[in-house]
């Protein structure tokens, strides 16, 4: 079943258009929600939880439709903003209870579970403090355990690490990664921090202005990319090219020793060195193309 | 699941019915709310009022009590519609300083801590939010209200006999009726004025400005335009001439009862836009 189904998704603030004809259909464990400032990430996540009203199409989060299903939708699914929310003077673990009752659960299980959430984000020994006396990396972790309690379906975390310093920021990276492999939920994540994204998710959705300008399987991607290989060779690597493509790789000459070259299916490393060693030829560079996250991401900007 | 574990487990029990799920957010507010010695020390000074109308009512029906204090029975207000206004005059001001005193922290804190995301991603609407939001108000001025205005009522209907009851039992209507509405109102009116502004303190400038500040706006008005209409810019006058009405007193008003009525609804109507206006789970900034 898919997560996230976006059918001709289009949202206006007035006359201005936010989002426009949004169609794509993602079924990953943890998706990533990329673009620049102001390309309509937050809206679109707004609109999946039933904040903003879509002016045109529909969306399909785990098969129930937005404009139909509103209450299913937010019985299955957690929320963390990306600001700082919370409600004043109240202890983590009343206030997490409390946004537990709010899904429906039981006011003894709502505190079972209160608890529990707050011990598994790490917020165990300040459970019984003031959120407002948190510092802002606790607040994330306390946002985080509201959008938790209910045991949701659909975990949606808006700049899961804003202000967070690299040890918090790790934190709720490992955290991430642990729901995502427990396979009791699944995870749209949004964020501007390519790293975050390229460490947590598995599918990457790019926006720009509003328009969907890449969709892509990361793991796929990263298989892929081990078939692509660049080498630098010194000596007499004089039919180097003709050898390799005898081993039934594309091999290409871009000059000075260095090469490029596609892989077939199993093919083993193994045999390059081999060649090399029987020739006496010192392969000095050997790396595997790397197209990360990170130039998905500007192709699709340069659109 | 055990705390020591850790780790995260999706949640199967059963759930509660959602048109209850409104009561949590009072039932939430009220342990906080009771921690504030002032708030429970005003409580208990609500009920002083009714316990002396009640034995006023007990003292005014046991004339040797008043001869052992030498009080002539001549000068005992008689226990009637205008006892029981006075009464809704009276604890319904002491209502409006409790309704100061609460109002402000009902959504102006979520408005300053961008709470309502929180409330509005789970299967709770915004009607149910102000219901909850309300419930605590007007459990708190029922309880210095109409509670108390029905047992001071009780207790003159049990020492007058049946006869009195059955001939003025609509006054005990009256009653409840009449500060049921105006804890309603009262209970709206904060809200929306507690979700006008993000600071609480001026929350409650703004409640405390609009309750005991309209009767000089009014008679300012009507001295400047020379009119009576600026009357109804006083919310406590409004609801006294609608008490009159209800308690069947014909005093000399200057607003009519029509327009009282129509003021407190166009009133109530502003306080209803202004909450949906600004209890939303995000602004579009222009």
């Amino acid at each position: 079943m898919s997560v996230l189904e976006l059918d001709g998704l289009g949202v206006r603030f007035g006359r201005r258009e936010i989002l426009a004809d949004l169609r794509v259909s993602l079924s990953g464990r943890s998706i990533g929600l990329l673009g620049p400032n102001g390309a309509g990430k937050s809206t679109l996540i707004q609109t999946l939880v039933g904040f903003c009203q879509p002016s045109s199409g529909t969306a399909r989060v785990l098969g129930y439709d937005i404009r139909r299903d509103l209450p299913q939708i937010r019985a299955t699914v957690g929320y963390m903003p990306e600001n700082d929310a919370f409600v004043a003077n109240m202890t983590a673990v009343a206030f997490v209870r409390m946004m537990g009752e709010l899904s429906g659960l039981p006011s003894d299980a709502a505190l079972e579970r209160a608890h529990e959430a707050l011990f598994y984000v790490g917020l165990g020994e300040a459970r019984y403090r003031l959120l407002g006396t948190y510092s802002l990396g606790m607040k994330q972790l306390a946002k985080l355990a509201q959008a938790i309690v209910h045991g949701p379906k659909l975990l949606i975390l808006d700049e899961p690490t804003n202000g967070l310093d690299p040890p918090a920021r790790q934190r709720m990276i490992r955290l991430i990664q642990q729901m995502r492999d427990s396979g009791e939920m699944r995870l749209l994540i949004c964020s501007h921090l390519l790293r975050d994204v390229e460490e947590t998710c598995e599918e990457v959705l790019i926006l720009k202005q509003g328009r969907i300008v890449q969709s892509c399987n990361l793991e796929e991607e990263r298989r892929a990319n081990r078939r692509f290989v660049e080498l630098e060779a010194v000596g007499h690597h004089h039919g180097f090219s003709d050898a390799m493509a005898a081993l039934g790789c594309e091999c290409s000459h871009l000059g000075l020793g260095r090469f490029r070259m596609v892989l077939p299916e199993g093919f083993e490393l193994r045999e390059i060195y081999r060649w090399a060693s029987s020739r006496e030829v010192e392969l000095r560079r050997l790396n595997y193309r790397r197209d990360t996250l990170e130039e998905i991401f500007m192709k699709a900007m340069e659109h | 699941m055990a705390v020591y574990k850790q780790t995260y487990k999706p949640y199967g029990g059963s759930q509660t019915p959602r048109w209850s799920r409104f009561l949590i957010l009072g039932r939430s507010s009220y342990g906080r709310l009771m921690q504030s010695r002032f708030l429970v020390l005003y409580l208990m000074a609500c009920f002083f009022f009714p316990v002396l109308c009640a034995v006023f009512v007990y003292a005014s029906h046991n004339l040797s009590i008043l001869e052992s204090l030498n009080i002539p029975a001549s000068r005992i207000f008689q226990i009637n519609n205008q006892f029981f206004e006075f009464y809704c005059g009276f604890q319904g001001g002491m209502a409006c300083l409790l309704t100061a005193f609460i109002g402000p922290g009902l959504v102006a804190p979520d408005l300053a801590n961008r709470a309502l995301p929180l409330y509005f991603s789970r299967p709770f609407g915004r009607a149910e939010y102000v219901a909850g939001k309300m419930s605590l108000l007007l459990y708190l001025l029922s309880l210095i209200t109409w509670i108390p205005g029905l047992f001071v009522f009780g207790v003159q209907a049990e020492l007058a006999g049946w006869h009195w009851t059955r001939d003025n039992v609509w006054i005990a209507g009256s009653l409840l009726a009449g500060l049921i509405i105006w804890d309603l109102f009262l209970a709206l009116m904060a809200l929306a004025l507690s979700a006008s502004v993000k600071w609480s303190l001026a929350a409650g400038a703004l409640i405390l400005g609009v309750l005991f500040a309209g009767g000089g706006l009014a008679a300012a008005v009507n001295s400047i335009v020379r009119t009576n209409y600026g009357s109804l810019l006083d919310l406590r006058q409004v609801m006294s001439v609608i008490w009159s009405q209800m308690f069947r007193d014909e005093q000399a008003t200057n607003v009519p009862v029509g327009q009282a009525w129509i003021a407190l609804a166009a009133a109530a109507a502003i306080c209803i836009w202004l909450l949906a206006r600004r209890v939303k789970a995000f602004e579009v900034v222009k």
